[in-house]
């Protein structure tokens, strides 16, 4: 009888705190989560910025006009003509230049293109996340192929620093056309592999499907844009709201879903990838014959006063706020970047899942660490 | 709703609201204490219905600091931008908005760290990317000047 009161009659249990990161590979970089936990449940969730914060902003400030692009390459370092894209249509905007058409289809080449590699990466490595190590030498195949590409005609692999104000730096590689047509015959003979080793593996769906959900409402509150805002059903994607640089002559879709939750954000980034081959087939043959780059000052001033420019990057709205008091460097830049407001919503979404969860939901985010702490 | 009615709208909430154009959207500078009577008003009113704000920062002028809000409506599709005038740069303060757009919460926290301006009522008011010991001022105001890190190249 003494035993029965000595053993207690319920078990409880108490929260305790679990960092993940700065240092883990699941985290794709320098960011740390201070994870509560409850048992396995996840209670509350705090993400650690600024372990690679370089001040990008600061550094803007006293760089001209043709040269801070240069710095931003090292922020999504996998949109990085998107970034600067962003940079010269803001210089392009301030100071009235028109982009000839041949720069206009090369630079949406380059993007697509751009678009295609992160999403490989995003692909093969959220594949690593999850436990499955094939589909990463599979992603890298194909990716391989835009990067060598890219370093024929930009010279670099990975921050290119191609896209200036006015244009393009150089004029594409002789053997440009034949590559990517190359490319998009491969890409799309062997898109059928993805699907076949990823996308129907039941372990896959069991850990995406029903995960980290996020609703229309809160996916427009947190300012989520790019592939997470579209599974959930917002439509965002700035090529199609407000085209830049020709993109309204194209014929592409929007890709939808409504479910919000992991595997909808795999899909919609699956069916991308489709879309951008689909962008570069109508333009390859058509690219315009002319200038590669428009002629500007060698000393570029913007009058002084506001300017904005969004663009999409492989990520979601990329913007650059631009304030200029006349001299040739900006007076402040700001860079609302899409991983920043995509990040906001993790912790919002990750609360009840359990840790196992966390690692599911973090590679469907697709996060680049250096484009949240810029 | 255009860009006149949006003018009366927040010169309702905020009387002396000056109106200029910031890039290619029509801005409106106001003074900080009518904010968020302003930002209510062009959230909940259904022909303004701002529901995405896609960017906030502030601007130092070194004499003052602007809190720069972007509002998007995506059902108009429209875009109008509020500027906040801040005088004081000593203890610079303001509502927030994170209660009205969620996203606000973090673009509030790199205002707080880089700038020093205090959003007042907001659920978590720390820094987020400099370390919690940080002394040395506000890298991003324009009278900033580190000698040991420098940042001005």
């Amino acid at each position: 009888m003494q035993d029965e009161e000595t053993i207690p009659q319920t078990t409880s249990t108490e929260e305790f705190i679990l960092n993940v990161g700065p240092q883990h590979p699941s985290t794709h970089g320098v960011l740390r989560l201070k994870v509560t936990l409850d048992g396995e449940t996840i209670t509350h969730v705090e993400p650690v910025l600024g372990y690679i914060h370089r001040s990008i902003e600061k550094m803007c400030e006293k760089l001209s006009l043709r040269q801070f692009s240069y710095v931003t390459s090292k922020m999504d370092y996998l949109s990085s003509h998107m970034n600067n894209q962003a940079c010269a249509m803001v210089v392009e905007q301030a100071l009235q230049i028109e982009v000839p058409t041949r720069a206009q289809a090369i630079r949406i080449l380059m993007c697509e293109l751009t678009r295609i590699a992160s999403h490989e990466l995003w692909w093969g490595a959220s594949g690593l996340d999850l436990g499955a190590v094939s589909p990463f030498f599979y992603a890298f195949r194909e990716r391989e192929m835009i990067t060598d590409i890219f370093e024929e005609t930009c010279g670099t692999r990975l921050t290119m620093n191609y896209m200036v104000p006015g244009g393009v730096m150089a004029d594409i590689h002789p053997t440009f056309v034949a590559k990517v047509k190359e490319f998009i015959r491969l890409f799309k003979l062997r898109f059928h592999e993805y699907d076949e080793l990823l996308t129907g593996n039941t372990i896959l769906i069991n850990r995406l499907k029903g995960v980290g959900v996020l609703t229309k409402e809160d996916a427009i509150s947190w300012g989520c844009t790019g592939p997470v805002a579209r599974a959930s059903g917002v439509s965002c994607d700035i090529r199609k709201w407000y085209p830049y640089d020709g993109y309204e002559k194209l014929d592409f879709k929007e890709i939808l879903d409504s479910e919000g939750d992991c595997m909808a954000r795999y899909r919609v980034r699956m069916e991308e990838m489709k879309q951008s081959a689909h962008i570069i087939d109508q333009l390859i043959d058509n690219i315009p014959e002319g200038d590669f780059q428009a002629k500007t000052k060698n000393v570029l001033k913007a009058p002084k006063g506001d300017y904005y420019t969004r663009v999409e990057t492989a990520r979601g709205e990329f913007g650059i706020y631009m304030v200029s008091d006349g001299s040739q460097t900006p007076y402040r830049l700001k860079f609302r970047s899409p991983g920043f407001s995509n990040l906001s919503a993790l912790p919002h979404i990750a609360v009840g899942a359990k840790m196992g969860d966390l690692m599911a939901i973090m590679a469907m985010f697709d996060l680049v660490i250096p484009d949240i702490d810029r | 709703m255009s860009n006149e009615e949006i003018q009366i709208l927040i010169t309702e909430a905020a009387p002396g609201a000056v109106f200029e154009k910031s890039g290619p959207y029509n801005a409106a500078v106001i003074q900080p204490e009518f904010l968020y009577a302003v930002m209510l008003k062009l959230r909940n009113e259904p022909e303004a219905d701002f529901d995405y704000l896609f960017c906030e920062t502030c601007v130092d002028f070194l004499t003052y600091i602007d809190v720069v809000y972007h509002l998007e409506s995506r059902k108009y599709k429209n875009q109008f931008v509020i500027k906040a005038r801040l005088t004081d740069r000593v203890n610079p303060s303001i509502r927030t908005v994170s209660d009205i757009w969620r996203t606000a919460e973090y673009h509030e926290r790199e205002a707080f760290d880089f700038f020093g301006v205090k959003f007042e009522h907001h659920p978590d008011m720390r820094r987020i990317f400099l370390e919690d010991e940080w002394m040395k001022g506000y890298p991003l105001r324009k009278d900033y000047d580190d000698p040991i890190n420098i940042v001005s190249l």
